[in-house]
């Protein structure tokens, strides 16, 4: 067709004639250098002219003719290698895109391993390690005017960030180190840097460029979830290179502003997770969250409120980037009073997990940590009224750390807001979590933030050692250094504990009983009546006969004891002498305390009282071999240290075990033993003590739950109460083990569960879950199967995916438990709530839930497996 | 790093002696050469009995018996020979000879007071020794050379100033390298709260600090670093130094969980200090930074009095009849 058809094709048409046809060596060589001319490298270079015409038209045909021709014996044409030195040439000294194209062309279109395929692929490594990708990268920067260009652009994209995949694909086992994901896209970063820098060159040259192929190779390795191999070799070098170079910082604007938008939150991902810190993002970024909608979209709305995986470091510089421009500032505040409409609403606090709601009160002191004092002015108002919302939710829920963000929340906002106004002070205890959270807050940040305050009065006190703190400086300096010839180190002379030093209490503690209960319920002696209450639990544990005859007067005392002089153990002290009286007595005394429970007029904390006292009563009285040492039990309410009048009333009391270890340490030392016997001490078994009173502690509990009195509604407000009545019910379920009364008891109890099941209140769903455990721990299995095969059922679907547990029954067809379990689950579920609550394990919000709810199903499966040991 | 690890709990005592049959009132550990062989220790008791331990055995070896059954207050060997001074209630001083398992009162001096003033000793290597004891006025000092027993002073305060009773003595004097002639001088604590530098030999106050609320009832001087300390029946512990032209000035004041001290004792080696509490504990701190060491809640009444061996062995008596005796910090 063509009427002229141009020297360089005539010649280029030969040669692949000649290629195709020669065996000899010399005429494939001369033939391969007379086409090399066009390449630009060989002595007598070609015209211009016709080396762009072979570059643009004839090449990639050229290069197509020399991978058919490639084989072993084909190299082997000329010995020296010279042959195949030759021919690497054209594709490494040509044009990348075409070379490249065609190499991977080659590479998909082989059918299996072969001596070509791996020749390619050795040369496609070379391509690389030559920084022949980065040519071809920035050749995709050049302004370019051909038609069809956005195909050859697309397709390279695609075949640039999918080499790994493609290798990975063709060459199965035999794939090269270096065409592995975690090498190959650091070589990728390290490419792209070579081609920005050529850009940034060719603009300081006054060259025109784009970045936005590189661009979309950055977004769609992001895409791919290879952030961090990318950008941990991109961002640190960016990071440099803009340090002083505006030009780089526009270049690396454009480069993120020129990501598509559907990779841009992987892109922005990316960046956020491996950048330093607020500048270094701000550097890399500039205002893109400004420009770019949906930027703006993934950093103010997405990190925030749809994710809670940043770290907080990553949220550090996520909003501290968002603080550093003043462009970028109305973000923040917006960002802020989304967040604490957030924190404030009620509905998120009960159903958003506890790792999301930390989250968002993490954001919320770093947004107020950026704010100064008249952005937060002019926001006051909405800032004041989110956060009463969102106390009071916090307050409300039966969560501890729940509790304590909000109140850590409240305490800075209302610093921040009334810098001068009284601060607003919880009291919670130090935790991780506290610590935490006002780490936050504490130091003063620096540039623009508020640094006039540095953060408020919150930060946690600096515990001394107490020796230190009573020591006046003085005494030291008085002693002119030097002086003291016989520097004696302080290093032998290393302080003993000294926590037994307290106060001594003038007055005499009773000695009987009916003497402590006199000074308890009427003494005005504000001292005796501390010592009755301190010498109280050891009389109870001498004195059981009297206390007997006493006991239900003496618990109605101590039940409505009050604090009246701030004692430091008031509330141990107080449960410990419950306790030591409702072991003593236990029929008659937790009759009474259940009776209690659900009586009018008792405030909430007497009510969980009640309930602490009955859990560690029952753990008391279960205890195997309590009756040896009926003194010296512990519970977990009390503190380990002895108390000072008990000393004085019982001289030596507290050292006296001391002095038995040393001394049957030394009869063992001195005690050659010719053979080892039976252990020394053997548990002495003794029936359960608990079995008998069980049903005294427990079915009175479970009797009047779901009748409101006039000032106490547990299936109302009172949830708190609930939770504990749930794990109180839980803890006597499991302290029953091995009675005649825990069937029953199980029964009870699940029934009791039943009815709650769908209960909103995260504690608790927690203490029904625990319960369930308890139930499968405690009642026999045999028993479980012929007593209570239902309500386990019922438990079963509820506690994991109906579906799931379908299938689990299906594969054990044939036995009575199955043909029965069948049968129930065919029938329509009773009192059904909401389906789609009804996998626990799977779906409940709460960590703590799923948790239990799992461990209740494992113990399931090991019931299952123990009765059906040959399935 | 070392606030990391717990303190180690509080140590128990290395042994107790009992069998007094009754409080404890005054320790002291036997002195000089002999110690070496025999250790003992001698205490008073409330029932005017003086007892003498042997630490080797851990029993009573001898009871002396001179007071009349009225409390002894005060025990103290002679440095010299085997002669050891009782203080008791029935206004006796008396002087025992113990030398070859002899137990005989050699000599006894009528006292003027009837309070519970301890009387002080300052005996160098010399054959004289100096005692000083409450004097016949209710706020005077005696002071006598022994072993003639002729009254070289009596130190009374100036009509005006009114301190109370003396209620511990403390005899010292001024290395002889500092001052040519040694100079006896005199620590008194007294009922009104403060301590007084008496100069014997100029018969003068040289100097005075009032550093209590309440009644001194306990003071020791380390002489080597001129500071003292002294304890009353108030809750602080007082360190005061002897500055220069003997002026006491005070260092430091420390805080106690409990009022009430009896006695104060440093160790001979001058590096901790122990408190005998009314509220049944001894308290050990380091004297020269004063930092509290221990707590050691043995007994289950007040303490009345505590003592330091050379050998660095700590005594306490106390009002339940027992001695406890403990090694704290011993040297290596």
């Amino acid at each position: 067709m063509d009427p002229a058809p141009s020297a360089v094709r005539l010649s280029v048409q030969e040669a692949i004639h000649t290629l195709s046809s020669s065996e000899d060596a010399g005429h494939i060589l001369t033939t391969l250098g007379s086409v090399r001319r066009y390449l630009g490298e060989a002595e007598d270079p070609a015209l211009a002219g016709e080396k762009k015409e072979f570059a643009t038209v004839h090449f990639s045909a050229f290069l197509r003719c020399l991978i058919s021709k490639l084989s072993q014996e084909w190299l082997e044409l000329s010995p020296d290698g010279q042959l195949e030195q030759l021919w690497e040439s054209f594709f490494l000294e040509g044009p990348a895109d075409q070379a490249f194209l065609v190499l991977m062309e080659g590479v998909e279109g082989s059918a299996g391993p072969s001596f070509r395929l791996m020749r390619m692929a050795q040369l496609l490594a070379t391509f690389l390690s030559k920084g022949r990708m980065a040519a071809l990268m920035e050749e995709q920067c050049r302004p370019q005017m051909k038609a069809g260009f956005p195909l050859l652009q697309e397709t390279l994209l695609s075949k640039v960030v999918g080499l790994p995949d493609h290798l990975g694909n063709r060459l199965q086992r035999d794939n090269l180190a270096q065409f592995f994901p975690q090498n190959y896209f650091p070589v990728l970063g390290k490419e792209i840097l070579q081609a920005l820098q050529v850009v940034v060159n060719s603009l300081r040259g006054g060259l025109d460029c784009s970045v936005s192929f590189v661009s979309r190779v950055l977004g769609k390795v992001c895409i791919q979830g290879r952030q961090k191999e990318i950008l941990s070799v991109l961002v640190p070098q960016l990071t440099v290179l803009t340090q002083d170079s505006g030009l780089w910082q526009r270049v690396c604007w454009r480069l993120a502003e020129q990501v598509p938008d559907q990779a841009m939150e992987a892109v922005l991902t990316g960046f956020v997770e491996v950048a330093s810190g607020p500048e270094v993002l701000s550097r890399l970024l500039g205002n893109l969250v400004v420009k770019n909608k949906k930027a703006q979209f993934v950093m103010t709305q997405k990190f925030l409120f749809l994710q809670y995986r940043l770290t907080t470091p990553m949220l550090k510089s996520l909003l501290g980037y968002l603080a550093m421009d003043s462009q970028r500032r109305p973000l923040l505040i917006q960002a802020l009073k989304e967040l604490l409409e957030t924190w404030g609403s009620s509905s998120s606090v009960r159903h958003a997990p506890l790792a999301q709601q930390r989250y968002i009160s993490t954001a919320i002191l770093i947004c107020l940590v950026h704010l100064g004092e008249p952005e937060l002015q002019d926001i006051r108002d909405e800032l004041l009224a989110g956060m009463m919302e969102g106390v009071k939710c916090h307050l409300d829920s039966s969560l501890t750390p729940v509790r304590h963000l909000g109140m850590i929340v409240a305490e800075v906002i209302s610093s921040r807001i009334h810098p001068e106004g009284p601060p607003l002070k919880f009291q919670y205890e130090d935790s991780e979590l506290s610590r935490e959270m006002l780490a936050l807050v504490a130091p003063a940040p620096e540039g623009d933030c508020s640094s006039e305050e540095g953060g408020p009065p919150l930060a946690p006190a600096v515990t001394k050692a107490p020796a230190e703190m009573s020591v006046h400086g003085g005494v030291s300096s008085a002693q002119p250094p030097g002086s003291d010839s016989e520097l004696d180190s302080d290093d032998e002379f290393i302080p003993y504990d000294m926590s037994g030093d307290t106060e001594l209490k003038s007055s005499k503690a009773p000695l009987y009983i009916r003497d402590c209960m006199e000074a308890l319920a009427v003494s005005e002696d504000v001292q005796r009546w501390e010592a009755a209450l301190q010498a109280l639990e050891g009389l109870v544990y001498r004195n059981p006969e009297s206390t007997r005859e006493v006991s239900v007067e003496l618990v109605k005392i101590l039940l409505h004891l009050e604090d009246r002089t701030s004692l430091a153990r008031f509330g141990a002290l107080r449960q410990r002498a419950l306790v030591a009286v409702t072991v003593t007595d236990p029929a008659r005394v937790a009759e009474y305390l259940t009776s209690q429970f659900y009586a009018l007029n008792y405030s909430l904390q007497q009510r969980m009282d009640i309930l602490d006292v009955l859990t560690l009563s029952a753990q008391e009285l279960s205890r195997p071999g309590r009756l040896r040492r009926p003194s010296q039990h512990d519970s977990p309410g009390s503190g380990s240290q002895c108390s000072p009048t008990q000393a004085v009333s019982q001289p030596g009391s507290a050292t006296a075990p001391n002095w038995r270890v040393v001394v049957e340490e030394r009869i063992k030392s001195k005690t050659r033993r010719f053979s080892k016997g039976l252990p020394q001490r053997e548990l002495s078994s003794s029936p359960n003590e608990f079995s008998s009173v069980a049903g005294h502690f427990f079915f009175p509990l479970t009797r009047h739950f779901d009748r409101p009195v006039v000032t106490f509604d547990l299936l109302g407000d009172d949830q708190l109460v609930l939770g504990r009545l749930t794990h109180t019910l839980g803890s006597l379920m499991y302290l029953a083990v091995n009675t005649t009364v825990a069937v029953p008891m199980g029964k009870a109890l699940m029934e009791f569960i039943w009815v709650l099941r769908f209960h909103a209140d995260t504690y608790v769903r927690r203490g029904l879950l625990s319960a369930v455990s308890s139930v499968l721990l405690s009642v026999p299995a045999e028993r479980l199967l012929g007593d209570l095969p239902d309500e386990l059922l019922e438990a079963r679907s509820w506690l994991a995916d109906p579906m799931s547990s379908l299938h689990a029954l299906g594969t054990h067809p044939g036995t009575a438990c199955m043909e029965h379990a069948s049968s129930c689950v065919a029938r329509p579920v009773l009192s059904c709530g909401s389906h789609a609550a009804a996998d626990v394990a799977e779906k409940d919000a709460d960590d703590g839930c799923r948790e239990l709810a799992v461990k209740a199903l494992l113990l399931l499966e090991r019931i299952r497996g123990r009765l059906l040991p040959s399935s | 790093m070392a606030a990391l690890v717990p303190p180690p709990p509080p140590p128990d005592p290395q042994f107790v002696l009992r069998g007094t049959r009754s409080a404890v009132n005054a320790l002291c550990f036997c002195e000089g050469s002999q110690a070496l062989e025999r250790p003992l220790l001698f205490s008073g008791s409330q029932s005017g009995l003086v007892h003498i331990w042997s630490l080797q055995t851990q029993r009573a070896i001898a009871v002396l018996d001179g007071h009349g059954s009225q409390s002894v207050i005060w025990v103290q060997t002679l440095p010299q020979g085997q002669q050891l001074l009782s203080q008791g209630r029935d206004l006796q001083l008396c002087l025992w000879d113990l030398a070859e398992g002899r137990n005989a009162i050699v000599d006894s001096i009528r006292l003027e007071s009837v309070g519970f003033c301890r009387s002080s000793i300052l005996a160098g290597g010399q054959q004289r020794w100096t005692l000083a004891v409450p004097g016949k006025g209710s706020d005077e000092v005696q002071i006598l050379e022994m072993p003639s027993k002729t009254s070289v002073c009596t130190l009374k305060p100036e009509a005006d100033a009114k301190p109370g009773m003396p209620m511990c003595l403390g005899l010292w004097q001024l290395s002889p390298q500092a001052n040519s002639s040694p100079r006896p001088l005199l620590l008194v604590g007294y009922e009104d709260g403060s301590v007084v530098l008496w100069d014997i030999s100029e018969r003068k106050v040289c100097s005075h600090i009032a550093c209590h609320e309440e009644p001194v009832m306990g003071l020791d001087f380390d002489s080597q670093k001129a500071r003292g300390v002294s304890g009353s029946a108030g809750k602080e512990l007082v360190v005061w130094s002897v500055d220069g032209p003997q002026s006491l000035q005070v260092c430091g004041t420390h805080k106690l969980t409990n009022p009430g001290i009896a006695d104060v004792a440093i160790r001979p080696d001058h590096k901790i200090l122990a408190t005998a509490g009314w509220d049944c504990r001894i308290r050990v701190f380091h004297w020269r930074t004063m930092k509290a060491l221990a707590v050691l809640a043995f007994h289950s009444a007040s303490v009345n009095c505590v003592a330091f061996a050379t050998n660095g062995l700590l005594a306490a008596g106390s009002k339940d009849q027992r001695i406890s005796v403990w090694s704290l910090y011993s040297r290596p």
